[in-house]
């Protein structure tokens, strides 16, 4: 393999007195999914906020294409092509999904002098990409609202990918979603990965990360666990260190094995 | 689109009905149609649907219309502005302050009093976005601080809550006419001449026409509608003020900057608040301390019979301005009609409690809620 995209080493981060990262080192290829384990409280969020520019680390380096990197904000990363996929906060659910697709991202045509919202482009655009992604619309002016969760998700993925994100991160898309729909998003992440981007997956469920996951990083109290490519590792490995291995194997003899 | 895309069965086709439904304006124009049916009916020898009629009820309309575009769009932003018609009243006292009781040219007046307001609107919307408070809250207390002042400042200068001497002051003022003035005057003159409007058959002004040309303050309501609308509908700001009242964190993900969206709507509800102060005084060639008493409420009302959502990101400056257009229409209706006035409240009343029971259910269709 050769260089990764982007490397996270030795990061750490504090909040005052606590500290939330104590060295994570990460690295992403492109073209790869790499799943980040962790259960609540692991320092997933923390650690994927400081990818993405919302929080400045406090020790540590990113190196992002080759180039050691210093994000002042979210726009900063967005625009390096770093794109961060929310669970809940992506789309506006009242707006269509063309509307929602270009939200921030308006494209302008020129009349008399004045820019205006090119709706024209917008929804060709829109109906295009959705169609790729394998959802239906009525129309680009259906309205989000309408649509399931995991089609969201898709939605807000493909406007990342078009958007031209180089590295995507997934906060935790299939938590909050049924079989169908978990199926489907996992296609999607499965989809843009062919495309050459690298996929940050982010979960807390070990089958959804064995399902697309080429790499598996876990982390256990602010720290790197250890990380296992595909096939090097037996799910039940995988749940064992994200609950800190020992504690979890007397609960599961005491639930009869059902965790 | 029809014939490229395969269909998904689970995607019913709906009806035009349902369709029609959605677009915010529906309940505008539904209210607008039956309104003018009712009047035409029951009131059309009353003299409501002459010149004069209608340039009555224009005027009513238009009044509310100024105001409904600002709080139209600050609506969809998901914020409310309760300072409106105390704006109206203070605007209206900076203008005799400025005009009349220091001398000032009067476009000066104005242009200094359009500065204070969209100031105090700005303010507003910075304390709202910073505090994090329901706008609701921090526009209530604006309401009673502007109104006090609107009171107090004429009281410690001249002794009285009303100030005159407006007309004379704005006399031959370039400025003063875009707010008081009228246009397409030939065309009324001729109009009259050819005697298809009415002519004052007595005193001083016998020949001319009653009505002899349109109010700049309607202009200024058609031209704020129409500005309002593409705005929302054609522009990139448009998305943002949709996007910052639909879910102000998933905007902000998105990199659309909300607060920026929100404090500009503050400023332009203040803005319209002051278009209609100044139209106002022009009119009445005076300031009163009591101008603008509950504006704000009626222009929630006329926002909200226009399809808006009061939780934000959704709604129509096109619904709006119909909504102001009822309120005119049946304002002055009833007048013509020889009703009790005091029913009107009753009306508003009635109808803004349909409105709202609309507006709900046409949410759960477009969001597809339960």
């Amino acid at each position: 393999m050769g260089d990764p995209i982007i490397r996270m080493k030795d990061i750490e981060k504090h909040f005052g007195s606590v500290i939330a990262l104590a060295g994570v080192s990460v690295d992403v290829h492109a073209g790869e999914c790499h799943c980040l384990l962790g259960d609540n409280g692991a320092g997933k969020s923390t650690f994927i906020k400081t990818m993405s520019g919302v929080h400045k680390p406090t020790k540590g380096e990113i190196i992002f294409e080759g180039q050691p990197l210093d994000f002042a904000d979210p726009r900063d990363a967005i625009a390096a092509g770093i794109a961060t996929v929310h669970q809940h906060l992506a789309m506006i659910p009242l707006m269509s999904v063309s509307r929602n697709f270009f939200m921030g991202n308006e494209p302008m045509k020129k009349r008399f002098g004045i820019s205006f919202f090119d709706h024209d482009y917008a929804n060709e655009v829109t109906m295009r990409e959705m169609k790729q992604m394998g959802i239906n619309l009525r129309g680009p002016d259906q309205a989000v609202g309408t649509l399931s969760g995991g089609e969201r998700q898709t939605v807000a993925i493909a406007r990342a990918v078009h958007f031209g994100a180089k590295v995507l991160i997934l906060d935790e898309p299939t938590s909050a979603l049924g079989v169908r729909q978990t199926a489907n998003v996992l296609a999607t992440v499965d989809k843009v990965r062919k495309q050459g981007i690298a996929v940050v997956f982010i979960t807390h469920n070990v089958r959804h990360a064995m399902a697309v996951g080429d790499r598996f990083t876990v982390l256990n109290r602010g720290k790197t666990f250890g990380t296992a490519n595909k096939g090097e590792i037996t799910p039940e490995e995988l749940q064992d260190m994200m609950a800190g291995g020992q504690e979890l194997a007397t609960l599961e003899g005491s639930l009869g094995g059902t965790v | 689109m029809a014939e490229t895309s395969q269909v998904d069965e689970r995607i019913k086709d709906i009806s035009p009905l349902r369709r029609a439904l959605i677009r915010p304006e529906l309940g505008g124009i539904v209210g607008t149609v039956a309104v003018f049916t009712l009047f035409l009916l029951f009131a059309f020898d009353s003299g409501m649907f002459n010149t004069q009629g209608v340039m009555n009820w224009s005027t009513v309309s238009a009044q509310f219309m100024i105001i409904a575009v600002g709080a139209c769009l600050l609506m969809i932003a998901g914020e409310f502005d309760l300072s409106v018609g105390s704006m109206i009243g203070f605007a209206g006292m900076m203008i005799a302050v400025f005009g009349v009781v220091l001398a000032w040219p009067m476009w000066m007046a104005i242009i200094i009093t359009f500065v204070i307001c969209t100031a105090l609107g700005a303010l507003n919307g910075w304390i709202v976005v910073r505090t994090g408070l329901p706008s609701f809250i921090v526009t209530l207390a604006f309401l009673f601080i502007l109104r006090g002042f609107t009171i107090y400042i004429p009281q410690t200068v001249e002794n009285k809550t009303i100030i005159g001497g407006i007309r004379d002051a704005a006399e031959g003022d370039w400025l003063a006419w875009l707010f008081g003035g009228k246009i397409a005057q030939p065309v009324f003159h001729w109009l009259g001449d050819m005697g298809i409007i009415a002519v004052f058959e007595r005193g001083s002004r016998t020949g001319e026409p009653v009505v002899d040309g349109i109010p700049m303050l309607i202009v200024w309501a058609i031209a704020l509608v129409i500005f309002g609308h593409i705005l929302l509908t054609r522009t990139r700001f448009g998305n943002w003020i949709f996007a910052a009242g639909g879910d102000a964190d998933a905007a902000r993900n998105s990199g659309v900057p909300v607060n920026r969206v929100k404090i500009l709507m503050f400023m332009f509800t203040a803005f319209c608040a002051t278009v209609l102060a100044v139209c106002q005084v022009m009119e009445f060639g005076s300031a009163g301390a009591d101008r603008g008493l509950l504006k704000e409420f009626e222009a929630i009302i006329a926002v909200v019979i226009g399809g808006a959502l009061l939780t934000g990101g959704y709604g129509s400056v096109i619904g709006a301005a119909l909504g102001a257009l009822i309120f005119g229409v049946v304002q002055q209706g009833l007048f013509f009609a020889g009703v009790e006035s005091s029913l009107f409240r009753v009306f508003l009343g009635v109808i803004l409690l349909f409105a709202v029971i609309l507006n709900t259910y046409i949410r759960r269709i477009i969001t597809g809620e339960r």
